[in-house]
C-alpha cells in the first residue's frame, strides 16, 4: 500500500446521498480478475450522461471527491475502491460512509474522510462555484483545508498509523503468528472443517 | 454486566487483544466466490504465501454463472476467464470448490448453511456483503473486501473495530399473507439505510423466534441493506433442528458437545444493548419498494410517495431522483405499478421454501401475457428438490422459466438482465439503479408478492388474486 501523508487538489463535488458501489463501479466490471483497468468504469451509467459532474471538462485531473451521505453502500466489492483510485482520486469525503467500503478504502490507501454534513456542503458550495479551488487533506495533523474552511477530523490511531507508514496488514498480522497457532490448538473439536466429509 | 450475543462469539474469537489495537478475530469460516477472489490469490502468489487453512475454506460459481445452457461452454469470454481463474486458484492452493454443474453448487449464502457448514457461534466471512445471511444461526458473519479475503486466506484471521450492538425486537405474531421479507423491508425502510451503521444487529422477539431457518436468513441477509456489519438471531431448537444430520454438522459427541455451547449463545438478560428498535409484528403488511435504495419503500397497499413528503433535505432529493429513474408518478398507488419482468431467486429468497411459496401462489394461474417471469432456484440442491415436489412444473406450467441455480438476475453479470427502462418485481435484496442491468428498474418484494404480480402483471398480493377469482366466479 502507498503512504498518506497530506493530499492537495481540486475536487468533485458530488452532491448525492447513498451512492452505492453499483453506481460506483456496474456489475459487469467486476468480472476483471485485476486491480487496475477500472477508471472507465467509475460511474459509468451517469457518465454517459455529458452534463454529469465528471465529464466537465474544469473537472479534468480533480483528485478529492466531496460525496454525500451513506457514500459507498451496497456490495463489498474493493473494485469501487479501485475504480475510484485508477480514475486518480485519493481522497473521498462524507458525512457517512458504508462499513465495508470504508474498511476497503482505508485498506487501498484511498483516504475517505468522515466530516459533518455542513462542513461538506460548505465544500460543496466552494468547489462548484470555483472549480479551481483545491483541498488539502492532511492526515497528520487529521485536518481537511479549503479557502474558508478547516475541518479537523477523526480516524482510529492505528489506521491512522498504517496509512501514514503504508504497511501490509498480512505481514503485520504475521508477526503474532504465534497467538494464531496457539488459538488454532484450543478450537473445539466440532467446529466445522470445509474438506470432504467422507 | 451481561454480554449480547454478538459480545459472546465476539469474544470467543479473539486471537489478540492489546490496547490500541484492532482485536485479531479468528475466523471459522472463509467463503469463496470467483468474484471477489481473484486479485487475492494473486497477492498471495505476488507474496509466496499460502493458504493457512484449506479445512475452514469453501469456493463455489454463483455470480457469473449462465442459467441456461449450462452444459456448453460459457459464452461471455470475460465471465469465463473469471471462472477459470477461481477454478486454477482453487487448484492451485488446494481449496474445495464446487464448479458449475456440480451437485452442490448454487450462491454461495445459500451452499453454506445447506451443506451444515455455518453454524452457531461460528465466524463467517466472504468477500460478499450478504454473508449476513448466515447470522440467522447464531453466526457472526460479515461481507468483506478483497484485501481482507487475501487477509484471511493467508491467517485465517482480520484485525477487526468494535462495534456496537443494536436489537430489533419484533413482538407478536406476522398477518397472514405477511413474510420474512416484508419483515425487513419495513425494518430497512424504518431505520434507513445507514441506521445500521457500525452495529451488529440482533433480531429477537416473539415474530422472530417463530420464524423457520429459511425466512430468518431472508431477514438476516439484508442486515447490510440497513448498513449494519452484521445480523444474528439467538439459535434454538428451529437452528439445531435444522442443523441435524447436515453433511458438515458435528455428529456423536460432537454434536452434544455443540448442542450444549449452542444453548449458552443467547443474550443475557442484563446485558444492554448500544440501541433498540421495537416492532409490533401485527402492525406489518406485504411491503415493496418504489426507489432506488432497500429504504425507499412503502407497504403494497401505499401510494407512491411525494418528494415533498421527506423533511430531511437529502432524503427529498433521493425521492425525487429515485422517482426519474423509477418512471414513476407521486401520489399513483403501487398496485397500479405494472411490470414487465418478475424474479424469485437469490440469496434473499431463491431457498425452497421461497419456491414453494412462489409456486403455491401460481398453482393452476398463468403468468400475465406481456410478463416474463424467471425462477431460479439458489443452489443445485435447492433445484434438485423443487423438481421432486413437481414446482418446477407448476413454474413452466404458469408460463415462468425455470432455470438453472446462480446469482441470475440478481446483479446481472451473466445474461439475466432487465432491458433499459424494463420494470421488475424481484425477491433479490437491491434496487440500485441498473442492478439487474443497465437502466432496469427494480421494486423488492417477497416471493407471494412477485408470484401475484406475475399473474396480474402489476404490482399484487395473493389477497388480490383471491378477489379477482372471486369475481370471475360471480360473473360466471
Ligand atoms: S444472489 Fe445476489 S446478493 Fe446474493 S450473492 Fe448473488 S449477487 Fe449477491
Amino acid at each position: 500500500m502507498e503512504k498518506f501523508t497530506t493530499h492537495t487538489g481540486r475536487a468533485v463535488p458530488l452532491c448525492r446521498s447513498n451512492v452505492d458501489t453499483d453506481q460506483i463501479i456496474p456489475a459487469h466490471w467486476l468480472k476483471k480478475v485485476t486491480r487496475s483497468g477500472f477508471e472507465d468504469g467509475l460511474f459509468e451509467a451517469w457518465r454517459k450522461d455529458e452534463s454529469f459532474i465528471l465529464n466537465r471538462p474544469e473537472r479534468r485531473g480533480a483528485t478529492v471527491l466531496v460525496a454525500g451521505p451513506e457514500f459507498g453502500t451496497g456490495s463489498s466489492r474493493e473494485h469501487a475502491v479501485w475504480a475510484l483510485q485508477n480514475y486518480g482520486f485519493h481522497a473521498v469525503i462524507s458525512s457517512r460512509f458504508a462499513d465495508i467500503f470504508r474498511g476497503n478504502s482505508l485498506k487501498n490507501g484511498l483516504l475517505t474522510v468522515v466530516l459533518p454534513q455542513e462542513t461538506v456542503e460548505r465544500l460543496w458550495s466552494l468547489t462548484e462555484s470555483d472549480p479551481s479551488a483545491e483541498i488539502t487533506v492532511d492526515l497528520e495533523k487529521r485536518e481537511v483545508r479549503a479557502e474558508g474552511v478547516t475541518a479537523s477530523f477523526e480516524l482510529d490511531d492505528n489506521v491512522r498509523w498504517r496509512l501514514l507508514n503504508g504497511l501490509d496488514d498480512i505481514s503485520i498480522t504475521l508477526q503474532n503468528e504465534a497467538d494464531i497457532a496457539a488459538f488454532e490448538a484450543t478450537r473445539p473439536a466440532f467446529k466445522p472443517r470445509t474438506l470432504p466429509v467422507s | 454486566m451481561g454480554r449480547t450475543l454478538a459480545e459472546k462469539v465476539w469474544d470467543d474469537h479473539v486471537v489478540r487483544r492489546v490496547e490500541g489495537e484492532p482485536d485479531l478475530l479468528f475466523i471459522d469460516l472463509h467463503l469463496l466466490h470467483e468474484v471477489t477472489s481473484p486479485q487475492a490469490f494473486d497477492g498471495l502468489r505476488l507474496a509466496g504465501r499460502k493458504v493457512r487453512r484449506t479445512d475452514l475454506t469453501i469456493a463455489t460459481e454463483d455470480h457469473n454463472t449462465p442459467t441456461l445452457d449450462i452444459d456448453k461452454p460459457i459464452a461471455d469470454p470475460v465471465s469465463r476467464v473469471q471462472l477459470e481463474t477461481l477454478r486454477r486458484n482453487a487448484a492451485e492452493f488446494g481449496v474445495r470448490i464446487h464448479s458449475l454443474g456440480d451437485v452442490e453448487q448454487g450462491v454461495v449464502h445459500v451452499v453454506g448453511p445447506q451443506l451444515g457448514l455455518t453454524q452457531p457461534g461460528t465466524t463467517v466471512v466472504c468477500g460478499d456483503s450478504h454473508t449476513s445471511t448466515h447470522g440467522a444461526f447464531g453466526a457472526l458473519a460479515f461481507g468483506i473486501g478483497t484485501s481482507q479475503v487475501e487477509h484471511v486466506l493467508a491467517t485465517q484471521t482480520l484485525p477487526l473495530a468494535p462495534f456496537r450492538t443494536m436489537a430489533i425486537t419484533v413482538e407478536g405474531e406476522l398477518p397472514e399473507g405477511v413474510t420474512a421479507k416484508d419483515l425487513i423491508l419495513a425494518v430497512i425502510a424504518r431505520i434507513g439505510t445507514g441506521g445500521g451503521q457500525g452495529y451488529v444487529l440482533e433480531y429477537r422477539g416473539s415474530a422472530i423466534r417463530s420464524l423457520s431457518m429459511e425466512a430468518r436468513m431472508t431477514v438476516c441477509n439484508m442486515s447490510i441493506e440497513a448498513g449494519a456489519r452484521a445480523g444474528m438471531i439467538a439459535p434454538d431448537e428451529t437452528t439445531f433442528a435444522y442443523l441435524k444430520g447436515r453433511p458438515h454438522a458435528p455428529q456423536g459427541e460432537d454434536w452434544d458437545a455443540a448442542v450444549e455451547y449452542w444453548r449458552t449463545l443467547v443474550t443475557d438478560e442484563d446485558a444492554v444493548f448500544d440501541h433498540e428498535v421495537f416492532i409490533d409484528a401485527s402492525e406489518l403488511t406485504p411491503f415493496v419498494t418504489w426507489g432506488t435504495n432497500p429504504g425507499q419503500g412503502a407497504p403494497l397497499g401505499s401510494n407512491v410517495p411525494h418528494p415533498e413528503d421527506f423533511a430531511d433535505p437529502q432524503e427529498r432529493v433521493a425521492a425525487e431522483n429515485a422517482l426519474r429513474y423509477m418512471g414513476l408518478e407521486a401520489g399513483t398507488p403501487l398496485r397500479e405499478v405494472a411490470v414487465d419482468a418478475v424474479f424469485v431467486g437469490s440469496c434473499t429468497n431463491g431457498r425452497i421454501e421461497d419456491l414453494r411459496a412462489a409456486a403455491a401462489v401460481l398453482e393452476g394461474r398463468k403468468v400475465a401475457d406481456r410478463v416474463r417471469m424467471l425462477v431460479v432456484p439458489g443452489s443445485v440442491r435447492v433445484a434438485l428438490q423443487a423438481v421432486e415436489e413437481g414446482l418446477d412444473k407448476v413454474f413452466t406450467a404458469a408460463g415462468a422459466e425455470w432455470r438453472h441455480a446462480g446469482c441470475s438476475m440478481c446483479l446481472g453479470m451473466n445474461p439475466d438482465q432487465l432491458a433499459p427502462g424494463e420494470r421488475c418485481a424481484s425477491t433479490s435484496n437491491r434496487n440500485f439503479e441498473g442492478r439487474q442491468g443497465k437502466g432496469g428498474r427494480t421494486h423488492l418484494v417477497s416471493p407471494q408478492v412477485a408470484a401475484a404480480t406475475a399473474v396480474l402483471g402489476r404490482l399484487a398480493s395473493p389477497s388480490d388474486l383471491s378477489d379477482r377469482f372471486a369475481d370471475v366466479a360471480v360473473e360466471a
